[in-house]
């Protein structure tokens, strides 16, 4: 177990630098002028250059590579061209704040999506199922951010029950940094009030964003559960006078999970690179939208930095996901 | 008298298809008392696993209909009682063990994991199982069960019992899978026992072991066991009763020396010929003409005829009666049971 997880981290290293790599050389090869547009509307060619010289940019481009690659090695991710800020800096605000939102989201799509498709299937072809197809439909054909804005049209215009954007009220002092997760930095340091306002502001969104994902689990688990509940092993728990609650949620429904897990997985990644929609409709201030907005400005540093923690974060969760199918199923237990 | 363990009596079962309601079972009659090892052999298809299931009702209902007859265990007709009743019987009065030990395990837990639950469910009808009081503790009782499962295994010749208790299925062999398995069959206390083709997957000596293990454990737990399988070989060396069927009835059953040695439906006939001795030449072996008949639209009469040598057109009219032609020794063939008489007289 041990030799897997190590010989699966020391894979990550060849995928980082190829990811990286193709990043920094697609980021300056894109038409347009990055440093002039930086420079200012104004700038000479004589200033352009200087600026292009004060950031290194005007070394050959391998040279560059190599200074960033090894900046990283040392958690320096770069300078912005257009804002001169420490890229590391903005990744610890924004990250977090991105990270919180897909962890609940994600949270969220599995605490309700596995128990709902294990029981479309334990009740296959009558109410709970068509219930819960026709609402997995629904959920999967929704653009999100339309999804959002009904949201905000219902419970934040509407009933009035919850904001309707950002991530904690402006003029209260936000949760002590610890984690960078709000909720669980309130819960730490015993700030019960903080807790629910931070709550408050992350539930919308995270709504929003784990409907899709929620319904594919949901479908994905009712799949897998009734292929497991025609397996032998099944039968064999009937007749020898297992109970039906038993059977599906003990033995059933830890065979079907291992088929889910890999979509968990995947969503994991998906959602860390698509939460921009949602985080623009919701005002949310995280990745999605600090990217998107260094790509506009042809803001190559925080691009590629962003590319790389993404990468980074979804190949260890795949470890992750890989390690917990030896956990669930001892048959695949790496030697 | 007592009744029986087990008895069939005139068992009638339909399935529903795209194609029409097929007429799958039609007039089982089977008896077994303790101590008893019937063999029920046929062809694929015949009914035999049907017969089976349908004990522990675990046929699928829809599509299966029963149109007639009755399952009486130890005197009450399982096909009368609630799910929830029946539920209470499986494991506790009547054992399963099935064909394939490769997949009747369940991968992901704990071999131990799988026959405590067994236990454990039994003791809810039982307490006695683990020779615990009614008012044992939840941590008591999974200690118990532990140690009967460890009993058990023991019991059915795992060595090491009390470490690999803990292991998984698919650190066991075939012949040890089938061994947990009956293990697991018979920590319940089961009285009846049905075994669908326990062997077929397994390689020839080791299904000898199992077979001698099931014996044994007749013995022991003072049984009467159901043995399906398509193997005459099978049966002379483990039964003491055999019942044969062709397309959904039973056309000859008895003691085992009694058919097996004089048989007397041309079918049981044909099975027995179908056997290849090591004397049989290269390309003599010998099979049956014709094909089993479509039971959506079974024959009127007989459902052997078609393919019988001995038929009478008076056979496609009514199904034939079963006759004793010794004691115990039923035959469903007027034609073959009257040759008897005549011969005899």
């Amino acid at each position: 177990m041990i030799r897997f997880i190590v010989k699966r981290v020391v894979l990550i290293i060849p995928i980082l630098i190829g990811l990286t790599v193709i990043m920094f050389v697609i980021s300056r090869m894109l038409p347009g002028d990055p440093v002039g547009l930086a420079a200012g509307p104004n700038a000479t060619a004589a200033e352009i250059a200087a600026y292009a010289r004060e950031f290194g940019l005007d070394r050959p481009l391998w040279v560059q590579y190599w200074d960033y690659a090894t900046g990283l090695l040392r958690g320096d991710f770069g300078v912005s061209i257009f804002t001169r800020r420490e890229v590391a800096q903005d990744l610890a605000t924004y990250l977090p704040a991105t990270l919180e939102l897909v962890f609940a989201a994600l949270a969220l799509a599995i605490v309700l999506g596995i128990p709902a498709g294990l029981l479309a299937a334990v009740y296959r072809n009558r109410w709970p199922d068509y219930l819960s197809s026709v609402s997995a439909i629904a959920a999967i054909s929704m653009p999100r951010f339309f999804l959002g804005l009904l949201l905000q049209l219902f419970f934040a215009m509407w009933l009035m029950w919850l904001p309707l954007g950002g991530r904690f009220p402006i003029i209260w002092e936000p949760p002590t940094g610890i984690t960078g997760f709000y909720t669980i930095d309130a819960l730490l340091t015993g700030d019960f009030e903080g807790f629910a306002m931070a709550c408050r502001h992350l539930a919308l969104p995270a709504i929003a964003m784990s409907l899709s994902p929620l319904a594919t689990i949901m479908r994905m688990m009712r799949a897998s559960t009734l292929e497991v509940m025609q397996q032998d092993y099944v039968t064999t728990a009937r007749a020898l006078g297992l109970s039906q609650r038993l059977i599906i949620f003990k033995y059933v429904a830890r065979n079907a999970i291992s088929a889910t897990l890999t979509v968990i997985g995947l969503y994991f990644g998906w959602m860390l690179g698509g939460t921009v929609l949602v985080e623009t409709v919701f005002d949310w201030p995280g990745l999605g939208l600090y990217a998107t907005q260094a790509i506009v400005a042809q803001d190559f540093m925080p691009v590629v930095s962003v590319a790389f923690v993404i990468g980074l974060l979804f190949v260890t969760a795949n470890i992750v996901i890989d390690v917990l199918y030896g956990v669930i199923n001892p048959k695949v237990r790496y030697e | 008298m007592t009744s029986p363990l087990l008895e069939i009596r005139n068992l009638h079962l339909s399935m529903t298809s795209f194609e029409g309601s097929a007429h799958v079972l039609a007039g089982i009659d089977l008896t077994v008392n303790r101590r008893e090892i019937w063999g029920l052999v046929g062809e694929t298809g015949c009914g035999k696993s049907l017969t089976g299931l349908s004990v522990s009702r675990l046929v699928p209902s829809p599509p299966a209909q029963y149109l007639d007859g009755a399952i009486c265990l130890d005197g009450t007709d399982v096909l009368a009682l609630s799910d929830r009743e029946m539920q209470a019987l499986r494991g506790k009065r009547i054992g399963m063990i099935f064909q394939d030990p490769t997949t009747n395990l369940n991968p992901a837990f704990r071999i131990g994991t799988q026959l405590i639950d067994v236990a454990l469910a039994a003791a809810v009808r039982d307490p006695a199982v683990l020779d615990l009081g009614p008012k044992a503790g939840r941590g008591e009782r999974h200690r118990a069960a532990r140690a009967l499962a460890i009993r058990m295994l023991e019991e059915v010749g795992i060595p090491n019992a009390a470490a690999r208790v803990d292991d998984y299925p698919h650190q066991f062999s075939g012949g040890m899978r089938q061994r947990v398995l009956i293990a697991m069959a018979l920590i319940g206390r089961p009285n009846l026992l049905i075994a669908d083709e326990p062997t077929t997957a397994l390689d020839v000596s080791v299904q000898a072991q199992i077979l001698k293990l099931l014996k044994q454990m007749v013995v022991d737990h003072d049984m009467g066991v159901v043995l399906i399988t398509h193997n005459l070989g099978v049966v002379a060396q483990t039964c003491s009763h055999v019942a044969v069927m062709y397309a959904g009835t039973i056309v000859e059953s008895g003691p085992v020396r009694a058919v097996l040695d004089r048989p007397t439906h041309p079918y049981t006939k044909a099975l027995l010929d179908a056997i290849p001795a090591r004397n049989v030449q290269r390309g003599a072996l010998r099979g049956l003409p014709g094909s089993v008949p479509n039971l959506i639209t079974p024959p009127p009469g007989c459902r052997f005829a078609q393919r019988c040598p001995l038929a009478q057109p008076s056979c496609t009219q009514k199904p034939p009666h079963k006759v004793a032609v010794e004691a115990g020794h039923m035959v469903a063939c007027p034609v073959a049971t009257q040759a008897l008489e005549n011969a005899n007289a």
